[in-house]
Order: structure tokens, then sequence, then C-alpha cells
């Protein structure tokens, strides 16, 4: 990771929000928001796995669809390949399209059940290419190659597949414009273990083939570990801490991150047995409602008086290593006040 | 089972239209095939009968007023003389074609409205808004409002028989889309948070394509059942109007004109009253029939199973 730290980056989010109004009462007022994203900024350099972690219902689909501008979100900016996606009006939107495209999480219901393989394959190449009928259908058994589907199966429908040759229908659409960036928005949450390998390892392959950048959201560590390059962590609606995935899992400064990835078994029995997990207590706060302060104030086992009153800003630790947490800058203050870059106090 | 190859089962289907994939499953329905079967007689009995059937609909006579079924007249005769088979012929020639008008323009309608009040959010609660409003008018003496004030105009410009077969059709058809508009709604709202639209977004999909690829199809099954019963209510209704005496001109026939005809001699001749009402049901139940299988026919999770 080291060496590429110079490298633009291919995906600059900065500061996004994405609340969904909450409207209440005979006339259907707007009465406050779901803040399913509040604030979140994150870099991904070309050709880099950038692992989205956090619990059910944190905002990390949310994060996902918003980048590619499924929604209109509330506020910020989203840079891919140098073009604003966030404010861009539609029109103008549809021909950046094909540089960013999407894996969702259930293949059964990503795909259209009324349509074959070989024209869910060729719908975005309908949208977007001018190509003869031969040309196209080429071109489709090219991508149902690369993602290990047999020729034969292109007049098949969806129902008549396995979730794993689902999955690899949705990446083959996923790819069909020849991508830079691609979120995977939990694409092995709904498959089975054997079945995840083979995805995973499929989409390993198909980056290092075609040079992709990818998102990858997920609630399994352990894949995450095994795909990311740098790993975010996010609580809430917020990140709370993004780091290199040795970093990360080797010494993790975020109280919500060092409980994460407590819960992780280990493989080796003997540790296994002197593990002690993290249990967390109580609930995730209410996206609409969140505490005041730290969003982890009302969870965390280290929480501190200064929690509950001030939001905590995000701290760089260097290469690439960045925390949200009062713990670290009370202690960057204290022990090396004069030097400590101030580079991202918001 | 493990000797047979897979490859030649899937080339062959590579060069079959998906159409093909539909008959088979339709052939399968055996409710659908009679159906089909019915239909096709009945619709056959009425374009073709009158050609060959000598005696025209409004050829009286009167001395062979009133008589049971005989060879002359199978079907007997009514109060004038005239045929009642002849008449049969002529006037199921008009129900079903203003069954099929009428569920036209009404399925058209109530899909419309539907799909837009269902993709588009801003227009939901306008659309919605008119879809209860006509669900609340009283539709029996909204027709008859509707029948007393453009009967005139509309006979006086197209003629009086296409001036009332457009008025009625349309009539059944603006006061009967508001089911469909609900149910194809509901579908859509459904539809539009599945992922595979999603996905059509993230390719950029414009929505006019979006809706004609994605949800349009995905609604098929219940269009096609308010399709069939748009019918059976269409010439129901067509029966109400001309039995109330405010459709068609008396002397000219459709089915519901002969029920209306027969009522009045029901003590004497209760024979008169069973043909139109059997040709309806069997009209009626035939092409919902045929809608049953159609539907499974086009749902590509169903057809080859």
């Amino acid at each position: 990771m080291a060496e590429v730290e110079d490298a633009k980056p291919l995906v600059k989010v900065r500061d996004l929000k994405m609340y969904f109004p909450i409207h209440a009462g005979l006339f259907r007022t707007h009465v406050g928001d779901i803040k399913a994203v509040d604030g979140v900024s994150f870099d991904i350099l070309p050709g880099e796995t950038l692992g989205l972690v956090g619990e059910s219902g944190c905002g990390k689909s949310t994060v996902g669809r918003s980048v590619l501008r499924l929604y209109d979100v509330t506020g910020g900016t989203v840079e891919i390949n140098g073009f604003e996606i966030a404010h861009v009006h539609r029109d103008s939107l549809r021909s950046k399209r094909p540089m960013m495209q999407m894996i969702f999480q259930d293949p059964q219901a990503s795909l259209n059940p009324r349509m074959t393989v070989a024209s869910i394959i060729g719908e975005p190449l309908d949208e977007h290419m001018k190509l003869s009928p031969d040309e196209r259908l080429a071109r489709i058994y090219e991508l149902m190659d690369w993602v290990g589907l047999n020729r034969e199966f292109a007049k098949r429908y969806p129902h008549e597949f396995s979730g794993g040759q689902r999955q690899r229908i949705g990446i083959a659409r996923a790819l069909a414009l020849n991508p830079k960036f691609i979120v995977c928005d939990e694409p092995i949450a709904a498959l089975d273990v054997s079945i995840q390998a083979q995805v995973v390892n499929l989409l390993e392959e198909l980056q290092e083939r075609l040079d992709l950048t990818y998102l990858f959201i997920s609630h399994d560590l352990s894949m995450v570990r095994h795909i990311a390059d740098r790993v975010a962590v996010m609580y809430l609606g917020r990140i709370v801490e993004v780091a290199s995935r040795e970093a990360l899992f080797a010494d993790p400064l975020h109280p919500y991150t060092q409980a994460l990835l407590s819960a992780v078994p280990e493989p080796d029995p003997e540790s296994e047995r002197h593990r002690k997990p993290i249990v967390l207590q109580g609930d995730v706060p209410s996206p609409s409602n969140p505490p005041k302060g730290c969003n982890f104030s009302t969870r965390c086992p280290k929480v501190m008086d200064i929690c509950r009153q001030i939001e905590p800003a995000v701290r760089d630790f260097g290469e690439g290593r960045q925390v949200a947490c009062h713990l670290y800058s009370e202690s960057m203050q204290t022990t090396a006040e004069p030097t400590a870059g101030d580079i991202t106090n918001q | 089972m493990t000797d047979t190859p897979l490859e030649p089962v899937a080339k062959d289907t590579s060069a079959r239209s998906q159409w093909w994939d539909v008959w088979d499953q339709f052939k399968t329905h055996k409710g659908a095939l009679f159906g089909a079967a019915v239909f096709l007689f009945i619709v056959l009995s009425v374009t073709l009968g009158p050609l060959l059937w000598p005696i025209e609909p409004t050829f009286i006579d009167i001395r062979a007023r009133n008589s049971g079924p005989s060879l002359a007249h199978p079907f007997g005769t009514d109060q004038l003389g005239r045929d009642i088979l002849a008449r049969m012929m002529a006037g199921g020639q008009v129900s079903i074609a203003v069954g099929l008008t009428a569920m036209a323009i009404s399925v058209l309608l109530g899909t419309l409205i539907g799909v837009v009040s269902g993709f588009f959010r801003r227009l939901d609660g306008a659309l919605m808004g008119l879809t209860d409003l006509f669900l609340a008018l009283p539709l029996l003496p909204l027709l008859l409002v509707m029948v007393m004030l453009f009967r005139e105009s509309l006979s006086r410009s197209f003629g009086p028989e296409t001036g009332t077969f457009i008025l009625i059709v349309s009539a059944i058809g603006i006061t009967s889309w508001m089911q469909t508009a609900r149910i194809v709604r509901g579908e859509v709202l459904a539809l539009k948070e599945r992922e595979f639209v999603l996905a059509a977004r993230s390719i950029g999909t414009p929505s006019r394509r979006m809706i004609l690829r994605h949800i349009l199809p995905n609604v098929l099954s219940p269009i096609m059942v308010s399709a069939t019963l748009g019918i059976a209510t269409a010439i129901i209704t067509e029966s109400a109007l001309s039995f109330l005496g405010l459709g068609f001109p008396p002397d000219f026939p459709t089915w519901g004109r002969l029920l209306f005809d027969a009522v009045d001699y029901l003590q004497q001749y209760p024979e008169r009253v069973f043909w139109p009402g059997l040709a309806i049901s069997l009209t009626v139940l035939s092409v919902n029939y045929i809608g049953d299988g159609l539907r499974d026919a086009l749902d590509p999770r169903i057809r080859g199973r």
C-alpha cells in the first residue's frame, strides 16, 4: 500500500450524507430524518479493494448505493475518475454510468425473472453501446466465459440457476460495460460457504485481469480480511476507523473495531480458548435520533464524559489510517502536541 | 440419468423462439385449451353463422310467433316471429365486440394510470385520488347520464349503431379501469424496490425503458386476470344497459337486449332467457380459463414445470 500512497484516488467521497425523511401526522409533515449515512469520507485508489464493514443497519449498503447515485444524496460530494457524481444532472450522469457498476446482495432479486440470461447480460450493452446482433452475442458469450458460465445457458431464465450461478450472471452484467469501479454490496452474503469462496476468488481474478477497483461491502470480517487492501469500519452512519488490512486486524484502535474483531472466532482451538470477546451492552441507537456527541458513546466500554458532549474528529495517523475517537485525539494532544499534524480537523 | 448428455437439449432450445415455449405450456393447461376451443366456437359461430343461416335477424314472420324449437327455427321464435338463432348470432357479434373493446380500453387506462402512479411518486397522490373518486361514483346512474347526454350527438355523427357502440364501449371502459389501476399500482410499488430495478438504474436505463422492460412484464399476471374479468364485466354491463333499454336501439339485437325482451315472457317461454344467458356465461367462463392459461404460460417460473 505504501508505494501507491501518492497515486490519485479513483473514488473520492467527501462528507457524504444520505438522510431519508420521516413524514408523519395528518398533513404528512416532515418531522425528522433517518440519518442512514451522516458525513462519510474516504478515498479508493485505482486497483484497490476497500472493504466496508459494520453491523446490520449501520448504513453500509446506503453508502454503496449513494456513491453510485442510486439515491439522490442529501449532501457531500462523490468524485469518480475525476467526475462529480453526487449532484450532476441525471442526463449527463447516464454517460458516466458505464464506468461504475454494482453487484448486488441477493442474486435472486437482482435478476429480472422474466428475462433470459442473454438479455440480462445484454441490457447494459443495449443501453450504452451500438452493437450489431452478432457482436452483441459475441460479447455476451465472452462475458459468460469470464465469469465461468456455460454458453448453453444463455437462453435460460434466472430461476433455473443456483445461487452461485445467479451471482455470476450479476457479475457478468456488471462487467459488460468495462467499468473501472464496482460496488460489491454484500455479494456473498446470500450464498453458502463453499460458493462464497468461488465467487470471491472469481472477483479477485477479475480484478487482476481487468484492473478493477472494488468497494467491497460486507459484514463477514474473515472475507474482508481475505479480499480487501484497506478496511473502513462503519457504525451508525459514520466511519469510525479506516486502516490498511494488516494494521486494522493486528492493532484495532477504535473501541468499536476492537469489539467487532474480538467477535471473530479463532481457527486455532488453543487461542480460541483464551479469546475474550468484548460484549457490547445495549442496542444500536436509532439512526433517526442518534446520541449527542460520539454515536458509539451509548455502548462504548471506554466511554468518557467528553464522548457524550462532543463529536470526535477524524484523526489521521499516517499511512492511510484514520480514527474518529476521543481516546486518540486526547493522547495526541498530550504526547505529541507540537508535531501533531491536524490534517483533517473537521 | 448419468449418461444423458446435456448439450443437445440446450442447443435445441437456443434456436426456438420463446413463444413456442409459451404455446407448449399453454397446451398443458386443460382448462385453457377447453376455454380456447369454446371461445373460438362462439366467435366463429357468431361471425360465420349469419352467412350460413338464411333467416335475417330482423325478419318478422308474424304467423310463426312464439313458436318453440323446430327444424325451421332451432331456438324458436320471439313474440314478433323473429328467428331467435339468427338474433343470437347477430347479438353475439355486438356483445363480443363490446366486451373486447371495452376491456381493451379499461385495461389500457388502468395499466397506464397504475404504472404511472406507482412508478412516479409525484403523480401518485393525484392519480390515486382520481381513482378513488371514480370508485366512489355510483356507476350505473353515471352510465345512464352519459348515455342520455351523448347518445344523440354520437348517433348523428356516426349513425345510430356505430354511435351507440362507441358510446357504450367508452362508457364501460372509463368506468371500469379503477380495479386494474389499483392492482397494478400495488404491484409496481413492490417491484420498484426489487434489486433488479435498482440494477437497471445503475446501468442508466431511462424510466421509459425501465417500465417497458422490467415493470410491465412483471405485472402481466394481474393485468391478464383483470383483463379476462373485464371482458365478463363489460358484456354484463352492456347487457344491463340494454336490459334497462338504454343501450342499442330496440330492434338491434345484443345478448343483453335478447335477455331483456325475454324477461316479459319468462312465465310462458322460459327457454328464451336460457339461450342468451347461456351464451354470456359460456363466453365469460371460457375467457377466464384462457386468461388463466395465458398467465401461467407467460411466467417463465411456471413454464416447463
